[in-house]
C-alpha cells in the first residue's frame, strides 16, 4: 500500500488561544466524544454553544439542546446505552437537577461525563462568580451508597487534559464521571497545547465478544466491569435502575443486592491507583503542604513559590481527582509535615476529607471564601508563613 | 385467528418468571401483547427495537419482553428514548410509560417530545390512577372520582392525552381501550411504521387501585364500562351534543407527516458535509 | 375467520391464568367459565366461534385458540415466528 501523507491538520499537534470550556470541548472530541445533550446555563454555557456548532459537522456527532438538566442527562445516558461517548455540562442549579440521573447511571454502569462549572450557591446564588461549593454534591448528591468518580482542573490546559481523562475513566470502569471546574477557570482564555490523537491514551469500552447467547450482561468477574453491548448490537438485555441480579433482572434478595453493590464499589475501590490524579510542586522537602484544587490551586502555587523564597519550606499538592478522595497522598504529607493548609471556595468540604484521614497526625489548616472572590496567593501565603 | 398467544410467547423472555407480577385483569398485559403482534405485523426484529419503560405497573412490564428494554427513571423515559433515538436512528424506540409517568412527573418531556417530533412511539397506559404505589391521583383523575389523596373526590380538572399531544405538535395521535383490541392492534402498528414522534393512549384498567375506590365490582366491570363509553371517532358527531361530552372518543385523531428530528438532524449534517468538500 | 366450530381447540394454561374472568365474561360462545379453583376452563367446547376474544384480551397470554389442522402441524409456528 502506498504511504499516503495525511493531510488532515487535526492530526498534528497544534496550539490554541481557548477559554477552559473551549479546552473541555477540545478534550472532549480528541477523547471521542459524540453525543452532547445540554441546557444553556452560566457559566456553563460556551460549552454547549461549541458543542452545538462542531458536534454537526462530524460524522455521527449528534448535539441536542434537552428541555431540562434532568432530560439532558436522561438523553446522555440514552445515547451512552446506544453506544456513544457522551457528555453534558451544567452549572449549580443544573447539577442539582441532574442527581437523579447521576445516580441511575452508577446503578446501570453507563460510562458519561458530565462537566459541572461550579458557581456560587445555594440555589440562584452568585451565577457568574467562581466557587467550589458542588465538591460533596457531587461525591454524594445523589441518593444511597454508590461509587463515583470526581475530577477537577486548575487551569486551561488542564481542562482538556482532564476531559479526556475522564471519558477515559468513565468507559473504563463503566461509571459517570464528573469534571468539577469552576467559573474562574472556565473563563480563563490561555493557550493550550491541543495534542494529535496518537499521543493521547484514549480508552473506549470493552464490548462482549462471546456469542450473545452466552451473554450474561452483569457477571461478576476480576475487573468487576462487565463489558457494554450498544443496544441494537445483538446482545438484548435489560437495563434498570432497581437493584438487579447478574441477568439486569429485578431482585430484593440480600444476597444478590449485597453482591452488586459490593461489585459497584470494588471495581473503583481496586483501580484507585489508576483512579488517583496529584501533582506535587515543591514538595520533598516540604514542611508545609498546601492541599488546593480548581483555580485556588493556581494561587497555592504562587503562594507556595514566593513562600519558598520568604525562606518556608513550602509544597503543593494539587488534587486532580478528588473521588475517590487521594487518601495515600495526603496521608504521605501529613505524616511529613507539621501543617497541611487547604484553602478552598466554600466551608471546608475538602478540609474535611482531609481532617478525617489526620487522625491528628498533623495540624490542619483551612482557609475559606464564599463571598465570590477568589482566594488570593497572598492569602495562602499569610496561613503559609504562620503555619 | 390463531395461535396468536404462542407468538406472543416467542416474544417473551423465556428465563422470566410468568405469570408477570401484574393483577389480574390489568390491561397493561393485553397492551403488551398488542404491541408484540405489532411488531411481528411489522417484520420488526428483536434486535433493532429497543422498548423504554418508565416508573410505574407500566414500567414494569419492560422486563418481559425480549427486546433490547430499558427501564428508566420515573417520568423521564422520553428523555432516554430521545438520547437514543438520536445516537442510533436505525432502531425502533418504543416509549411505554403510564398516566402519572408520562403527564404528572414527565409531563414537560412529553410536550418537548411531541414539540420535536422526535422518532418515538409513545404509549401512555393511562388508569387515571397511581397503581403502584396504591392508588393516589394523577394528573387523568377524572373529577370528583376517588383515590387514596382524594378521599373527598377530585377536585382538579384532569388532562384530556389526546388533546395535550395535538396542541404540543405531535403528528399522529390516537386513542383505544385495551378492550377494543383490533384497534389498538392496528393504531400501534400504524405508530410503529411511521416517521417522528407517534402518540397512543391506551386506556386500561386497574381494578386494584382504581376500580374499587370507584364503584366497579370487578375487573370485568371495568371493561364492560369501556364497551359502554367508549365510541369510533366517527360515530360521536352522530351523538346529540349532551351525549358526545360523556363518551370517550377512540380512533385516530390526527395523522400528518411532519419530518422527524433525526430527519432533520441528518439533513443538516449532509448539508455541513457537502458544504465542506 | 374460520367459523367451522368443530375445527378449533381452546387451551388454557392454569398455571398463568389469575382468574380475571375476562375471557369467560365477553365470549360470545359461552365456552368459558371460572371453575371454582378460581381459574377459568373450558365448558362447552363446540361452540367456540374462533372469534379469538379470549386470546387476544387475556391478559396473561394463558389461552391459546388453535384450529385442529394447525395442531397436527404445530412446527410451523415455531418457524414463522422467528423475530
Ligand atoms: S395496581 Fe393497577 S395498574 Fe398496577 S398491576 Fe394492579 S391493576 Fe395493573
Ligand atoms: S382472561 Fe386469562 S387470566 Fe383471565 S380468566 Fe381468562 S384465561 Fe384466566
Ligand atoms: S375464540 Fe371466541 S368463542 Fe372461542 S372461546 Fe375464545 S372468545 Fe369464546
Amino acid at each position: 500500500m502506498p504511504t499516503k501523507v495525511k493531510k488532515n491538520h487535526r492530526k498534528e499537534e497544534r496550539s490554541l488561544f481557548a477559554l477552559g470550556n473551549e479546552a473541555v470541548v477540545e478534550g472532549a472530541l480528541l477523547a471521542g466524544c459524540s453525543f452532547f445533550a445540554g441546557y444553556p446555563i452560566t457559566p456553563s454555557t460556551e460549552i454547549a454553544e461549541i458543542m452545538a456548532e462542531r458536534l454537526p459537522r462530524l460524522p455521527d456527532g449528534v448535539f441536542i439542546q434537552m428541555e431540562d438538566e434532568i432530560a439532558s442527562l436522561g438523553a446522555v445516558i440514552g445515547a451512552s446505552l446506544a453506544g456513544r461517548k457522551s457528555m453534558t455540562a451544567t452549572s449549580g442549579p443544573g447539577f442539582s437537577l441532574m442527581q437523579e440521573h447521576i445516580g441511575y447511571a452508577s446503578m446501570t454502569e453507563v460510562p458519561l461525563v458530565i462537566v459541572n462549572v461550579m458557581r456560587g450557591g445555594p440555589s440562584t446564588g452568585l451565577p457568574t462568580s467562581p466557587a467550589q461549593g458542588d465538591v460533596q454534591q457531587a461525591r454524594w448528591g445523589t441518593h444511597g451508597d454508590h461509587p463515583i468518580i470526581v475530577l477537577s482542573a486548575s487551569n486551561v490546559q488542564e481542562c482538556l487534559d482532564m476531559t479526556v481523562r475522564a471519558f477515559n475513566l468513565s468507559e473504563k470502569y463503566r461509571s459517570p464521571v464528573i469534571l468539577l471546574l469552576d467559573e474562574i477557570t472556565a473563563h480563563t482564555r490561555e493557550k493550550i497545547q491541543i495534542p494529535n490523537r496518537e499521543t493521547y491514551e484514549i480508552f473506549s469500552r470493552i464490548k462482549p465478544s462471546m456469542p450473545p447467547e452466552w451473554f450474561v450482561p452483569y457477571e461478576e468477574s476480576m475487573r468487576g466491569v462487565p463489558p457494554m453491548p450498544a443496544l441494537g448490537e445483538g446482545y438484548r438485555f435489560h437495563v434498570t435502575g432497581l437493584t438487579h441480579d447478574v441477568n439486569g433482572y429485578p431482585t430484593s434478595r440480600p444476597e444478590e443486592v449485597e453482591k452488586l453493590m459490593q461489585r459497584l464499589f470494588r471495581k473503583i475501590d481496586q483501580f484507585f491507583y489508576d483512579i488517583q490524579i496529584i501533582e506535587e510542586t515543591a514538595c520533598e522537602d516540604a514542611e508545609v503542604v498546601v492541599i488546593a484544587y480548581g483555580c485556588v490551586a493556581r494561587s497555592a502555587h504562587l503562594a507556595v513559590l514566593q513562600a519558598r523564597e520568604l525562606g518556608t519550606r513550602a509544597g503543593l499538592l494539587k488534587l486532580k481527582t478528588l473521588f475517590p478522595f487521594p487518601r495515600p497522598a495526603v496521608e504521605r504529607f501529613i505524616r511529613q509535615c507539621r501543617a497541611v493548609i487547604v484553602p478552598e471556595m466554600n466551608m471546608g468540604q475538602m478540609s474535611r476529607e482531609v481532617k478525617r484521614v489526620n487522625n491528628g497526625l498533623s495540624s490542619v489548616r483551612t482557609l475559606n471564601r464564599i463571598d465570590g472572590q477568589i482566594i488570593t496567593p497572598a492569602e495562602i501565603l499569610k496561613v503559609l508563613q504562620k503555619a | 385467528m390463531a395461535e396468536v398467544t404462542q407468538l406472543i410467547h416467542h416474544y417473551l423472555r423465556h428465563n422470566k418468571r410468568f405469570p408477570h407480577v401484574l393483577c389480574p385483569g390489568c390491561g397493561h398485559g393485553i397492551v403488551l401483547g398488542s404491541l408484540v403482534r405489532s411488531v411481528h405485523q411489522l417484520g420488526l426484529t428483536k434486535d433493532e427495537v429497543v422498548l423504554v419503560a418508565g416508573i410505574g405497573c407500566s414500567g414494569r412490564i419492560a422486563v418481559y419482553v425480549d427486546f433490547n428494554t430499558v427501564h428508566t427513571t420515573h417520568g423521564r423515559t422520553l428523555t432516554f428514548a430521545t438520547g437514543i433515538k438520536m445516537a442510533n436512528p436505525r432502531l425502533k424506540v418504543i416509549a411505554v410509560m403510564g398516566d402519572g409517568d408520562a403527564l404528572s412527573i414527565g409531563g414537560n418531556h412529553f410536550l418537548h417530545a411531541a414539540r420535536r417530533n422526535i422518532g418515538v412511539t409513545a404509549l401512555i397506559l393511562n388508569n387515571n390512577i397511581y397503581g403502584m404505589t396504591g392508588g393516589q391521583s394523577s394528573s387523568t383523575t377524572a373529577e370528583n372520582c376517588y383515590s387514596t389523596t382524594s378521599p373527598y373526590g377530585q377536585q382538579e380538572q384532569s388532562f384530556d392525552i389526546v388533546e395535550l399531544a395535538k396542541a404540543a405538535g405531535a403528528p399522529y395521535v390516537a386513542r383505544s381501550t385495551v378492550l377494543h383490541v383490533k384497534l389498538l392492534d392496528r393504531i400501534i402498528t400504524t405508530a410503529l411504521a411511521r416517521p417522528g414522534f407517534n402518540l397512543v393512549e391506551v386506556l386500561t384498567p386497574c381494578h386494584t387501585q382504581f376500580g374499587r375506590k370507584n364503584k366497579f365490582k370487578t375487573t370485568v366491570d371495568m371493561y364492560k364500562w369501556y364497551k359502554k363509553n367508549a365510541i369510533p371517532l366517527d360515530s360521536l358527531s352522530k351523538l346529540p351534543q349532551e351525549e358526545q361530552n360523556q363518551r370517550t372518543p377512540i380512533g385516530i385523531f390526527v395523522e400528518e407527516n411532519r419530518p422527524s428530528l433525526e430527519e432533520r438532524y441528518a439533513a443538516i449534517t449532509c448539508r455541513l458535509e457537502e458544504a465542506s468538500k | 375467520m374460520a367459523k367451522d366450530k368443530q375445527q378449533v381447540v381452546v387451551s388454557i394454561y392454569p398455571d398463568w391464568c389469575k382468574g380475571c374472568g375476562i375471557c369467560a365474561a365477553f365470549c360470545p360462545g359461552e365456552v368459558l367459565e371460572l371453575g371454582p379453583d378460581g381459574k377459568a376452563r373450558v365448558v362447552q367446547g363446540a361452540t367456540c366461534r374462533n372469534c379469538g376474544f379470549c386470546e387476544h384480551h387475556c391478559p396473561d397470554f394463558a389461552i391459546v385458540v388453535k384450529t385442529k389442522r394447525r395442531i397436527a402441524n404445530n412446527r410451523e409456528v415455531d418457524h414463522a415466528h422467528e423475530g
